[in-house]
């Protein structure tokens, strides 16, 4: 009896250890570790999975792609980013977006049967009428800027939500921030 | 029927004539829960009057003196006294025992269900300060429209009381968000009795009725741009009316029903243009290097009021409807949007930005100081009652975007039934259906 249960009990948890490192090759028992919770916050893998074989990945890594953050090198980086944010009351498209822009603005002037809308909002505080105006002001901002870097006008249509689809459905500073904005979108 | 419409004062004169006196006994009665009517504040002379409960209302499927005190509570001008039950429109009423409730007037009615499965509302109204029977009623009503009946019934008192129009058998549109889902709902003047014209994904803003109650135009984010539709209310039926490029927003309808004002990008950022009911090329009538919006009519067609920030911030400015030469019409404050003209033409409402809160304000045209009605933060969208007696707006209460009404020394406010949904973009309907 009592070895019947030592046995049943050894086999679980060698079915849960399978489980856990399916992949890895080798995976002394002493040296199994001790599942980390605590992620780094960019998900890259840590902890868990680099056996003692070192060659594994968790499973569960997810790497986060940040379409709104700046900086990528590559075209491909730049056109996949598509958003322009702007500052309280403001309708001037800063600097730093260029690169941005002037990547899709070179495709847009290559492929001349290729269109796209552009979107503007605003944070939620003041009049959705009011609103819908000031997000058109903005996506028309990012339509001027566009054509002078070589786009076509009829490429492009400027259109606005207001503030009727934020992109953070939250009442702060943060939110607002983020809401501000105008996105790019095939057509 | 029509009586002319007098030129009202934009703030509740009171008026009373026959009703003179007799103020005791000023208890007033609970309406239905449901019917809650807030009053954060004591009108001037309100009529003191008794809504006895309908004979057999039971059998009806509304309560019907319920809706008709609440309806008389939210306007402001009245006063419940409390009435025992068992009493019908042919009731002996002894007068001098009703005077000595404080009651200036009583109303007495029935509800019975005819061969044909329709109800028969009847009711009574008593003048208790001359003694003598005011108006008598009948009208057989479908099960669906008993609300409606209601709702005529406590019109009646009030015309045959004040001299004026009632507007509870007016209905309001209104936009609800919930979970992500948008619908543009039709209810009775009291909130209730709601039904959805639209429902869509996306986005649905500034809904306006046509003045014959019948079409409701609106802006629908449906294509993923802001369009204006034009929709037929009993049946349905919509068609696109401005689909330029860019956005298409803010209608407005002239008050002969033949002609939108409303706002497009097509050439601009934001400026106003004149649009057949049956679509057509739009005319251009601003043209200003600035956002100009929100187009409201005059009352008598000849003027139309917008917003413009072509001053700097945004400010409610007239002009002719034709097109012209703008006056600015709003000074105190930087940020005035959101217009709406009463229906005599003699006063403006907005919502003015005060800090971070946003205010409903009134304002006389004819030369007045604009006053705060409201002491929340979050108002919206006021919108007239055909009567011009009452605004309804939309405010934040608990998190929720609800609707509220108010009269316009901002004295009598009540909250619209509320669902759990957030409920925005109020637009009052004309009188009639």
């Amino acid at each position: 009896m009592q070895h019947t249960r030592r046995t049943l009990s050894t086999a679980v948890l060698a079915l849960a250890l399978g489980g856990l490192f399916a992949g890895c090759s080798s995976t002394k028992l002493d040296e199994a570790p001790v599942e980390s919770r605590n992620v780094p916050a960019d998900g890259t893998a840590a902890g868990a999975g680099t056996g003692a074989g070192g060659s594994g990945t968790a499973q569960s890594n997810v790497a986060t792609v940040d379409l709104s953050k700046q900086g990528a090198g590559a075209a491909d980086g730049l056109l996949s980013q598509r958003v322009v944010y702007f500052d309280f009351d403001s309708f001037v498209v800063k600097d730093e977006y260029r690169p941005m822009l002037e990547a899709h603005a070179k495709v847009l002037s290559a492929n001349r049967s290729k269109r796209m809308m552009l979107e503007g909002h605003t944070d939620e505080r003041g009049g959705r009428e009011y609103n819908l105006a000031l997000g058109q002001k903005r996506a028309e901002a990012v339509l001027r800027s566009m054509v002078l870097l070589g786009v076509q006008d009829n490429q492009l249509e400027a259109v606005s939500f207001g503030e009727e689809k934020p992109a953070v459905p939250s009442s702060d500073e943060a939110a607002w921030a983020k809401n501000r904005r105008v996105e790019l979108k095939d057509k | 029927m029509t009586r002319p419409t007098r030129p009202a004062s934009p703030y509740p004169s009171w008026p009373r004539r026959r009703f003179v006196g007799a103020l005791a006994a000023a208890a007033a009665a609970p309406a239905a829960a449901q019917f809650r009517v807030e009053i954060t504040g004591i009108g001037g002379n309100q009529i003191p009057v008794a809504i006895a409960t309908f004979r057999d209302e039971g059998k009806s499927p509304v309560p019907v003196a319920a809706i008709v005190r609440a309806d008389l509570l939210r306007s402001g001008l009245f006063r419940m006294v409390d009435a025992p039950g068992g009493l019908d429109e042919s009731s002996r009423i002894t007068v001098a025992e009703w005077r000595g409730r404080g009651a200036d007037a009583l109303a007495v009615g029935s509800v019975s269900r005819l061969a044909d499965g329709r109800h028969d509302v009847r009711f009574k109204l008593w003048d208790l300060v001359k003694g003598e029977e005011l108006v008598g009623q009948s009208h057989a009503a479908l099960p669906a429209d008993m609300r409606l009946a209601a709702h005529r019934v406590a019109d009646s008192i009030y015309q045959n009381l004040t001299g004026e129009r009632g507007v509870f058998s007016t209905r309001i549109a209104y936009v609800t968000r919930a979970g992500g889902r948008y619908q543009l709902h039709v209810t009775d003047a009291d909130g209730e009795g709601g039904q959805i014209a639209l429902a869509s994904p996306d986005p649905i803003i500034s809904p306006a009725w046509a003045p014959n109650g019948k079409e409701l135009a609106y802006v629908s984010f449906e294509s993923q741009k802001a369009v204006v539709w034009v929709q037929d209310v009993a049946s349905g039926q919509r068609r696109m009316l401005a689909n330029f490029r860019g956005s298409n927003s803010a209608p407005a309808w002239s008050p002969d029903g033949r002609d939108l004002a409303l706002t497009l990008s097509r050439d601009a950022v934001a400026q106003l243009y004149l649009m057949s009911r049956d679509g057509g090329t739009p005319r251009r009538i601003t043209t200003s290097p600035a956002i100009d919006t929100e187009p409201v009519f005059s009352p008598d067609g000849r003027q139309i009021y917008f917003v413009s920030d072509r001053g700097g911030g945004p400010q409610v400015y007239r002009m002719p409807a034709g097109g012209g030469n703008a006056d600015r019409v709003t000074f105190s404050g930087n940020y005035n949007i959101s217009p709406a003209i009463s229906p005599d033409g003699r006063v403006l409402a907005y919502i003015t930005r005060q800090g971070s809160a946003f205010k409903v304000m009134v304002q006389e045209l004819a030369g007045g100081t604009p006053s705060a009605i409201t002491d929340t933060s979050d108002d919206e969208s006021p919108s007239f009652a055909p009567n011009g007696r009452l605004l309804v707006y939309t405010s934040r209460a608990q998190g929720r975007d609800v609707l509220m009404t108010t009269t316009l020394d901002g004295k009598i406010k009540s909250r619209l039934l509320t669902t759990g949904a957030d409920m925005r973009e109020p637009a009052w309907g004309p009188f009639g259906r």
